[in-house]
């Protein structure tokens, strides 16, 4: 109960960092180290029933948000990006106020939601919310197609955290398929953008839309 | 009133030039020099209490009067701060909002003294302080309002203890995050590093230490002390926070004086390894220690 409260704890920082943070570089560590601490989360969540299907569970997840995505993104930075800032729509400080409200959002929709009795922590319904919604907030609020990856991974990583604190049960073919598609979707959309770089010499997304032909 | 509820106002007055001290020695430590003694404020304190004062003409009475009242309303303050285990002189319930209240009024006297001397410089400082306070208060007043949640108490007196003595067990990650808020707003409001720093004389980063350069004499004794105290409040809300009753009033007191001279350790240690930020950068610290405060309260709803 208590490590589930610290490391739901944890996601709540890494979410708010991401908000406030100007730095591509450090928002993919940042989400590698939210990836990371979420792998431990069914082992910690479920500390009575250790299996090893949890721990097969916590280190693929580990291994693919803590380590891969993160390379993988890196390797998108150096090689398609020209600056390293994130280049917000929306400034840090009123991302990081927007991050508070959506907290509290979170918060007051859970009160009103039905809720099993399964839940590995009160916390846990609205910390999901919360990152699903900063993940969204993240896409639609800044510029550069690496940080909506970022915000892609951030709005998984708050399903993923629902999914396992809800039915720890759920077989790990369904838990396997979901990591494999987003795996899928962070190598299509890395490729994306490189390719995006090479033809136009940005990845600026608003920019996009006034293309001609 | 208890006897005991004098002692929390009577060290502050006694032992808040100390705390000035230690951070000074701690920087000194790391820098690999001998440091100023100890005592230094004390001495700084006697040797200005014994000179003049010297006033431009362009200013007024508000000028001679700022010092004075700001000295006032900290040491109004400093009579609802309780100290660890030893309650405050003057208690009631949501005393906390005085207690930020006064410490808006000792700002808004240095302010009004600083815009007094009509030097474009120092109303620059005012203008920043006034900017980063407003950024600071909401996070003192949010991570206050969460503690008095979790304590079910609304004076500092009786919600420092309860949260002291046994919410850390069930709602530590919350109480964690609260006391990180409190120490970057007791770093701002102090003007400290990551916020302003006290060394410094160059006018485009100065903040606190540029509103009082026109002050001399028994009237910049007044703004050292009045500032030494302020530190010693802020640090005594975050010892507060952790230091538990014991029941033998001597290891209280010791407890609670190692809590205060840790804080002002870490003060100086964050005082050394870290660089100034960007002025830019210093809204959105004050907004993160706000942020910080106002997710401890939300999660500590549930």
């Amino acid at each position: 109960m208590n490590n589930t409260n610290i490391i739901l704890v944890l996601v709540v920082l890494t979410n708010l960092k991401l908000l406030g943070s100007s730095r591509l570089g450090a928002s993919i560590r940042v989400v590698a180290m939210q990836g990371v601490v979420l792998g431990l989360l069914p082992i910690l969540a479920h500390t009575n029933e250790l299996s090893v299907r949890f721990a097969v569970l916590a280190a693929g997840t580990i291994a693919l948000k803590g380590i891969v995505f993160p390379w993988f993104l890196f390797r998108a930075v150096w090689e398609a990006e020209v600056t390293r800032e994130v280049e917000p729509y929306v400034g840090y400080v009123t991302s990081l106020l927007a991050g508070v409200l959506i907290l509290a959002v979170s918060f007051w929709m859970c009160e009103r939601l039905p809720m099993p009795e399964t839940l590995a922590s009160s916390w846990l319904a609205p910390v999901a919310f919360f990152s699903i919604f900063a993940g969204l907030f993240l896409i639609v609020s800044r510029k550069r197609a690496v940080s909506q990856v970022l915000g892609f991974l951030v709005l998984e990583n708050g399903v993923y955290a629902f999914g396992v604190g809800l039915a720890p049960h759920t077989s790990l073919l369904v838990e396997a398929g979901v990591l494999l598609d987003v795996f899928v979707a962070v190598f299509v959309m890395g490729i994306t953008i490189f390719h995006i770089n090479r033809e136009f010499d940005h990845i600026e997304t608003n920019r996009l839309n006034t293309l001609k032909d | 009133m208890k006897p005991e509820s004098f002692i929390p106002l009577l060290l502050a007055l006694m032992l808040s030039p100390l705390l000035p001290g230690v951070i000074n020695r701690t920087k000194a430590l790391f820098a690999g020099r001998r440091g100023p003694p100890l005592l230094q404020i004390y001495f700084d304190l006697w040797k200005l209490l014994h000179k003049g004062a010297v006033y431009s003409r362009t200013t007024t009475w508000i000028f001679r009067a700022g010092p004075m009242l700001g000295l006032a309303a900290v040491l109004t303050a400093a009579m609802l701060v309780p100290l660890g285990n030893f309650p405050a002189l003057i208690a009631f319930p949501a005393d906390f909002l005085l207690f930020a209240g006064l410490l808006g009024l000792m700002r808004f006297f240095t302010v009004l003294a600083a815009l007094d001397t009509g030097s474009s410089f120092e109303g620059m400082g005012a203008s920043r302080e006034v900017f980063f306070s407003a950024l600071a208060e909401p996070a003192l007043l949010v991570a206050l309002a969460t503690l008095a949640r979790q304590a079910g108490s609304y004076s500092l007196s009786t919600l420092l203890g309860q949260v002291a003595g046994g919410h850390w067990l069930h709602l530590g990650p919350v109480l964690a995050l609260v006391m990180i808020a409190l120490m970057i707003v007791l770093l701002a409001e102090n003007a400290r590093i990551p916020v302003d720093d006290p060394n410094t004389h160059l006018e485009l980063t100065m903040i606190h230490e540029v509103m009082v350069l026109d002050h001399g004499g028994p009237d910049f004794a007044f703004i050292v002390y009045g500032a030494a105290l302020k530190l010693w409040l802020l640090a005594a809300l975050v010892v507060g926070m952790v230091v538990p009753a014991t029941g033998a009033p001597g290891l209280d007191l010791a407890l609670v004086m190692g809590g205060m001279f840790a804080v002002a350790v870490v003060v100086g240690v964050v005082e050394s390894v870290m660089a100034r930020l960007r002025l830019a950068m210093v809204p959105q610290l004050l907004v993160g220690a706000g942020a910080l405060a106002a997710a401890a309260f939300l999660l500590g709803l549930k």
